[in-house]
C-alpha cells in the first residue's frame, strides 16, 4: 500500500485511467519501475496479485481500457474476451506474433508497437554479425584471447586461422525491405556493396533491384539478409532451395526470426559445406541452438539481442509512454498497428 | 604478369625479410630468385656470404629494412613491402643512398576501414562477448547484457588519410558525427577539425586510429588522450601498435578510465599485454585489416609488379621514395 499523501493525491490517483500490465517489463529490472510512468496513467500490475489471471481480469479490470504488453506478454482473444473495455493493445515489440490481431480487428481495438525505433540498432547488428563473419572476427578475438595462446607468424601465412573475404563489391540481397531492411541497404551501400531485395510487393521510390521470388534473389547474391517479419508466408521462407541457390560462397545473416529459416537444412549446409557461413541473432528454438553450429569457425552466433542497447531502451520508454498519453488523451497516436499480412 | 623484362631477370636477387603470403613467394619466384631470412638461423652470416648479390628487399607490416640491413646490402635498389605502413623502413636512409621505395596503398583501404567499423560495432554491441555467451551454454540461464548504440555516436577519426577518409565515410551511413585530427586541417571536408588530438577526444565517444607511424606519431595516444576519452569512451586502432602508449592503455582498461578497445594492433606484435586477454570489453585481432583473399592478392600483385617496373627500368607502380 502506498503511503498516505492526503486526500487530494489519492483521488487524482484513483482517477487516472489503467494500463494493465501482465508482467514486469524487462526495463524495470534495468531502468527502475518509474521507467514507464506518466502523470496521465497508471499501472494495474496483474503479477502482484495472487490471483489467477483470468481471475485477476474479471476481479480488477473490466473497466481497464488499455493493455501494454511487454516481454512478449501474449494477448489472446481469451485475455481479450475477460476485459470488456479495452480498446488499446500497445506492445513494446515491433513484432506482433504474440497479439491475436484477428480478435483485435474484430472488437475495434487499436493495437499500437513501437515501430521504428528499434531499426537502428536492429540494421547495425545485421552489419556487425556481417563484417565479423566475412572477417572472422570473433573467432580471431577467441583464437587471441581465450582458447589459444597468441604464437610466432608461422611459415607461409602470417595467419592461419582462415583469410577472410572482403565486403567492398559483394552482391547483398536483402529479404524485406522495411524499415530494418532499408536501414541496412544504406549501411552496406556505404560499404560498397551492391544491394537488391525481396519483398512482398516491388517499392517504387526504391532503385535497388527488385526481385519477386527470393530463391532468385538468393541465386543472385553472395549475402542473403533476412530483415522480415515472421507470418504464415515466411516460415521456413529460407528453405533447402534458395540456401542452394545461394550456394557455397554465400553467407546468411538472419535479424529477423529464427523459423524464417528452416534451421535443420541450415545446419546441414554449414555443417557440409554447402554454404560459407552464417551470422545469426535468431533461432527457431531459442534459447536452445544446434549443437553443431556451436563448433563452427564460420558462424557468428548471437543471443537474440539485436534491440538491447541503453539508449533504444530509453527511446521506446518514451514512445511507450506518449502513446499511452495520448491515447488517453484522444490524440492520435504515435505509431499505429503495423498490418500482419 | 608483366614479361617485358631482362632475359637475365631470374638471376636478380630478392631478399624476403618475413614470411608474408604463399602467393606472393610464388609469384616472386617466377621472376627473381628469392631468399628467406627467416629459414636462416645465423642470419649475419647469411646477409655476409650474400650481401653482394641482393639487389631488392621485400618486407611487410612486421618487418622491412632497418639502417642496419641497408647499410649490409651495398647493391640494394629497391625496397619493397607488403603493407602500406612505413615504419619498418629508413626511409631517409634509402633516400640518402637513391634506394628506391614501393609499398601498397589503396588496395587494403577498403578493407582496412570496414575492420575499424567491424570492431566499433563488435565492441560496442558485444558481439565477440556475446558469441561465446552462446557458445558456452550460458544463454540458456538468461538474457544477455545491454550494450551500446553506434548508430548516431561521435566518432574521433586520428589520420584523415586514404584510410581515415573511408572510415569517416562507412560511419557517416550511421548518422555518426564526425571529426578529426591530422597534421593539417583537410580543405572541402564536412566534418569537424580539431587541432588537439585531447580536444578530439573529449569530444567523442570513439576514437578511430588510423594515422601512420614515424618518429613524431609515437605514442601519440597517450595517458592524457585515453583519459579525455573516459569511462564511455572507445578506442579502435587500425594503424600501428606504437601509436598507442600500451601500458597506459591497458591501465585506463583496468581501471575503467576507458569504456572499452578494439585493437588490431599491438607495440610488440604477435605479444599481447596478458591483462587485456581477460577483459570482455576489449576485442583483440591478430593484425588482419588487410587480410581478405581479395586484398592480399592484390598487395602481392603491386609488390611484385613494382619489382618487375624497377627492373625492367619502368616507373614503380606506387613508389614513396
Amino acid at each position: 500500500m502506498e503511503a498516505c499523501h492526503g486526500h487530494g493525491k489519492e483521488k487524482e490517483s484513483q482517477d487516472l485511467p489503467r494500463v494493465l500490465l501482465f508482467k514486469p517489463p524487462p526495463d524495470f529490472h534495468l531502468f527502475g519501475d518509474e521507467c514507464f510512468s506518466s502523470n496521465k496513467f497508471k499501472f494495474l500490475k496483474a503479477w502482484e496479485s495472487p490471483l489467477p489471471l483470468d481471475q485477476f481480469l474479471k476481479t480488477h479490470a473490466q473497466s481497464v481500457e488499455a493493455i501494454l504488453s511487454s516481454g512478449g506478454a501474449p494477448v489472446t482473444a481469451e485475455t481479450l474476451r475477460l476485459m470488456p473495455a479495452v480498446r488499446l493493445v500497445m506492445t513494446t515489440s515491433a513484432g506482433l506474433n504474440h497479439i491475436d490481431i484477428a480478435e483485435c480487428r474484430r472488437r475495434g481495438i487499436t493495437v499500437a508497437n513501437t515501430g521504428n525505433v528499434f531499426s537502428e540498432d536492429v540494421a547495425d547488428l545485421a552489419v556487425g554479425l556481417l563484417i565479423d563473419l566475412l572477417r572472422n572476427i570473433s573467432a580471431s578475438d577467441r583464437f587471441v584471447k581465450q582458447w589459444l595462446r597468441p604464437r610466432q607468424a608461422a611459415e607461409g601465412d602470417c595467419y592461419s586461422l582462415g583469410i577472410g573475404s572482403k565486403l567492398g563489391g559483394k552482391r547483398v540481397g536483402i529479404v524485406g525491405l522495411g524499415s530494418i531492411g532499408s536501414l541496412v541497404a544504406k549501411r552496406l551501400d556505404a560499404f560498397g556493396c551492391s544491394i537488391s531485395y525481396n519483398s512482398r510487393t516491388k517499392k517504387p521510390s526504391v532503385s535497388y533491384p527488385f526481385y519477386s521470388n527470393v530463391c532468385e534473389l538468393a541465386a543472385n547474391c553472395d549475402i542473403l539478409i533476412i530483415c522480415c517479419g515472421l507470418t504464415a508466408e515466411t516460415h521456413h521462407m529460407i528453405n533447402k532451395q534458395v540456401l542452394s541457390a545461394l550456394g557455397k560462397e554465400g553467407v546468411v545473416i538472419n535479424i529477423g526470426r529464427g523459423p524464417i529459416i528452416d534451421e535443420q537444412e541450415l545446419v546441414r549446409c554449414l555443417v557440409q559445406g554447402e554454404i560459407k557461413g552464417a551470422g545469426l541473432d535468431v533461432f527457431e528454438n531459442e534459447p536452445d541452438v544446434p549443437k553443431e553450429l556451436l563448433a563452427l569457425d564460420n558462424v557468428v552466433l548471437s543471443p537474440h539481442c539485436a534491440i538491447f542497447t541503453w539508449e533504444t531502451f530509453k527511446d521506446r520508454q518514451k514512445l511507450v509512454v506518449e502513446n499511452l498519453e495520448a491515447f488517453f488523451s484522444n490524440k492520435p497516436l504515435l505509431t499505429k498497428i503495423v498490418d500482419n499480412d | 604478369m608483366d614479361n617485358n623484362m631482362d632475359n637475365n631477370s631470374n638471376n636478380i636477387i630478392v631478399l624476403m625479410v618475413c614470411p608474408v603470403s604463399n602467393y606472393l613467394e610464388q609469384e616472386i619466384e617466377k621472376s627473381f630468385k628469392v631468399f628467406k631470412l627467416w629459414h636462416f638461423e645465423d642470419k649475419e652470416q647469411f646477409i655476409n656470404t650474400h650481401k653482394d648479390s641482393i639487389q631488392a628487399v621485400v618486407g611487410s607490416a612486421a618487418a622491412g629494412a632497418d639502417a642496419e640491413l641497408i647499410e649490409s646490402l651495398p647493391k640494394l635498389e629497391i625496397v619493397a613491402t607488403c603493407s602500406v605502413g612505413l615504419d619498418k623502413i629508413d626511409l631517409a636512409r634509402c633516400k640518402e643512398k637513391g634506394i628506391r621505395v614501393a609499398n601498397t596503398p589503396d588496395v587494403l583501404t577498403d578493407d582496412v576501414a570496414d575492420l575499424a567499423i567491424g570492431l566499433i560495432l563488435a565492441v560496442l554491441r558485444r558481439i565477440c562477448e556475446s558469441d561465446r555467451y552462446v557458445r558456452s551454454g550460458e544463454w540458456k540461464k538468461g538474457e544477455f547484457k545491454m550494450t551500446t548504440k553506434f548508430t548516431g555516436k561521435s566518432v574521433g577519426i586520428l589520420g584523415m588519410g586514404r584510410i581515415g577518409t573511408v572510415i569517416a565515410k562507412r560511419a557517416e551511413a550511421f548518422d555518426c558525427i564526425i571529426g578529426y585530427n591530422s597534421r593539417t586541417e583537410k580543405p572541402n571536408l564536412n566534418y569537424k577539425y580539431y587541432p588537439n588530438l585531447i580536444d578530439l577526444a573529449s569530444n567523442c565517444q570513439i576514437l578511430v586510429v588510423a594515422c601512420s607511424l614515424t618518429e613524431e606519431t609515437q605514442h601519440i595516444v597517450n595517458r592524457q588522450v585515453i583519459n579525455a576519452l573516459g569511462p564511455k569512451g572507445v578506442l579502435i586502432n587500425i594503424g600501428r601498435g606504437l601509436l598507442v602508449d600500451e601500458h597506459e592503455l591497458v591501465s585506463a582498461l583496468l581501471q575503467g578510465r576507458l569504456g572499452g578497445a578494439g585493437l588490431d594492433v599491438f607495440e610488440h606484435e604477435p605479444d599481447v599485454p596478458e591483462e587485456l586477454i581477460g577483459l570482455e570489453n576489449v576485442v583483440l585481432l591478430p593484425h588482419v585489416a588487410s587480410a581478405t583473399v581479395e586484398t592480399r592478392k592484390a598487395m602481392a600483385d603491386l609488390v611484385v609488379g613494382n619489382l618487375q617496373a624497377h627492373f625492367g627500368k619502368k616507373p614503380l607502380l606506387t613508389p614513396v621514395v
